[in-house]
């Protein structure tokens, strides 16, 4: 009985906090389109968002490049295969590895000091000034935010996907020593543009929407001083988490 | 109001009433407060008085009731017309509010931002408004350089800069030295003089509610259980009014006479 009860509580607890997503993108998605625009403001996020996070996303899908390649290398070996090892790492990074990652660890970095950031302005009373200053809070705050995410993530998986099949070059060639112009014919002979790179963008703006709102309605509604900051800043980035996991299985069955 | 026909209210509160979930914060609180007069609003720490000021502003919406800002119905509005009519507002926050990451010049001029000023007209009105809460030299630097008694009055300075119509301070002097008390509370008065605008102060510091307001009101329970000019506020033989302004522990406001009242005490709140 209090087992379902708890679980109750949970499915209430998360529908609720879906419904408090989507809310909040239909205010971010009103005032995005209302004047005034703040320009500056969006530069300084997309700096954050984008540049700031290149070097996480360079080692990132470096490394997962390279793994990519060893483990590859190690299976196909066993039947002859070796040739079709740049193949997988392309398509695998384009298509799957790079967005998510990318968004996971953006996520991380990104998303909790969205969430950090407008929590301490909650609890400071900041969000509650600018209201009294007829600035909206959603409009000033939020818009910025979530807009430069969009933005940059197809950016820096882009240069994710070019990162990671390099990595894999580096580890084929170098390496387990495959033969250059082989491996870099095979890696580019199955991969289309449309297919697997833009659908890979696709996913990247998505799950840039998603993490960065799920991370500015956490720090939003922060209550409770220092321990609620703490705790939005963590919900932000295990749901933020979460939800690039779950949007990535059910944009992949759209996309395919 | 010595005369409440002589022209209309320029702000106020009828009927408000808001609850937290079980707690019951404002309980059917009415009052006016005239153009260009000063209410002060005091009472014991953790009885709303905050939420109170909240909504006078339109940051918390009441369960019930109205707030009405010359004439006009705040929750009535839409979204965006609510916006315009805080312009006529400017609140001064508890611990200042300061936005942390601007120096305290953008602070200043955030409010001007959208006003049509050019930028050298904005730097005129910045350094005119810390002026007059006498802070001279410190616009480029961060909130977090300052002090608390110039933190607030940074705030101050942000919450006159659009030339308001109506001020509201959160507990103004709450955690200052003595001095600085008194500092803060002559500063609003000033500002009172150079802005003519119609002021509502919460405070607990019984000195400050005499200084600053035409009218002193004491919030307990929900309620505004008595509202006087100051000296009469101050005489008075109305044992709640007695008990917070002589400071004792034992009184109608702790001694469960409202419910509230006692788990006020446990709380120590």
């Amino acid at each position: 009985m209090r087992l379902l009860e708890a679980l109750g509580r949970l499915v209430l607890r998360v529908l609720e906090q879906v419904g408090r997503f989507f809310q909040m993108l239909g205010r971010a998605a009103v005032w995005a389109v209302r004047p005034p625009f703040d320009l500056p403001e969006l530069l300084r996020q997309m700096v954050r968002v984008g540049w700031d996070s290149i070097p996480v996303v360079f080692l990132t899908t470096l490394f997962t490049g390279m793994v990519m390649a060893l483990q590859t290398y190690n299976g196909f070996a066993r039947f002859h295969a070796e040739g079709w090892v740049g193949s997988v790492v392309a398509l695998s990074l384009t298509r799957e590895l790079s967005p998510v990652l990318t968004a996971l660890m953006v996520t991380g970095r990104v998303g909790s000091a969205m969430a950090a950031e407008l929590g301490t302005m909650r609890v400071t009373e900041q969000i509650d000034a600018l209201t009294s200053l007829a600035t909206e809070p959603v409009q000033y705050l939020i818009v910025p935010r979530v807009l430069a995410s969009i933005a940059m993530m197809p950016l820096l998986v882009l240069m994710g996907d070019a990162v990671g099949i390099y990595g894999g070059y580096l580890v084929a060639v170098d390496l387990l020593g495959a033969n250059p112009v082989t491996y870099v014919d095979n890696s580019f002979k199955y991969l289309t543009v449309q297919d697997d790179v833009v659908s890979g963008l696709i996913k990247a703006a998505v799950f840039g929407l998603v993490f960065s709102l799920i991370a500015c309605v956490r720090g939003y509604d922060t209550r409770g001083g220092a321990e609620g900051v703490g705790r939005a800043t963590t919900r932000a980035v295990v749901s933020g988490s979460l939800s690039v996991l779950l949007t990535d299985f059910f944009l992949t069955k759209l996309l395919f | 109001m010595d005369n409440p026909a002589a022209a209309p209210p320029k702000l106020v509160a009828e009927d408000l009433h808001k609850s937290f979930g079980e707690k019951v914060v404002l309980d059917g609180i009415t009052f006016s407060v005239a153009d260009g007069e000063s209410l002060a609003i005091v009472g014991p720490s953790g009885t709303g008085k905050s939420v109170l000021l909240k909504h006078l502003i339109g940051l918390i919406r009441p369960d019930s009731g109205r707030v009405i800002v010359d004439g006009q119905d705040l929750w009535a509005l839409s979204g965006l017309e609510r916006n315009r009519l805080r312009r006529k507002f400017g609140m001064s926050f508890q611990e200042g509010a300061l936005f942390d990451s601007m120096t305290v010049f953008e602070n200043v001029a955030f409010p001007l931002r959208r006003s049509g000023r050019s930028p050298a007209q904005v730097r005129k009105r910045v350094l005119e408004c810390l002026e007059i809460v006498h802070l001279e030299g410190v616009d480029d630097k961060h909130p977090g350089e300052l002090s608390g008694g110039m933190r607030r009055r940074v705030g101050f300075a942000r919450a006159i800069a659009h030339e308001p119509e109506i001020l509201l301070f959160d507990e103004p002097n709450t955690g200052l030295d003595p001095i600085m008390t008194d500092i803060i509370d002559e500063v609003i008065l000033e500002m009172r003089e150079k802005t003519k605008a119609t002021i509502v102060t919460i405070t607990h510091h019984i000195p400050s509610a005499r200084k600053i307001g035409d009218r002193i009101a004491l919030l307990f329970g929900g309620h505004l259980l008595f509202e006087a000019p100051p000296e009469e506020f101050l005489h008075s033989k109305d044992p709640a009014v007695r008990q917070f302004v002589e400071g004792r522990a034992r009184g109608p406001l702790t001694d469960g006479i409202v419910e509230i009242g006692r788990k006020h005490l446990s709380e120590g709140a």
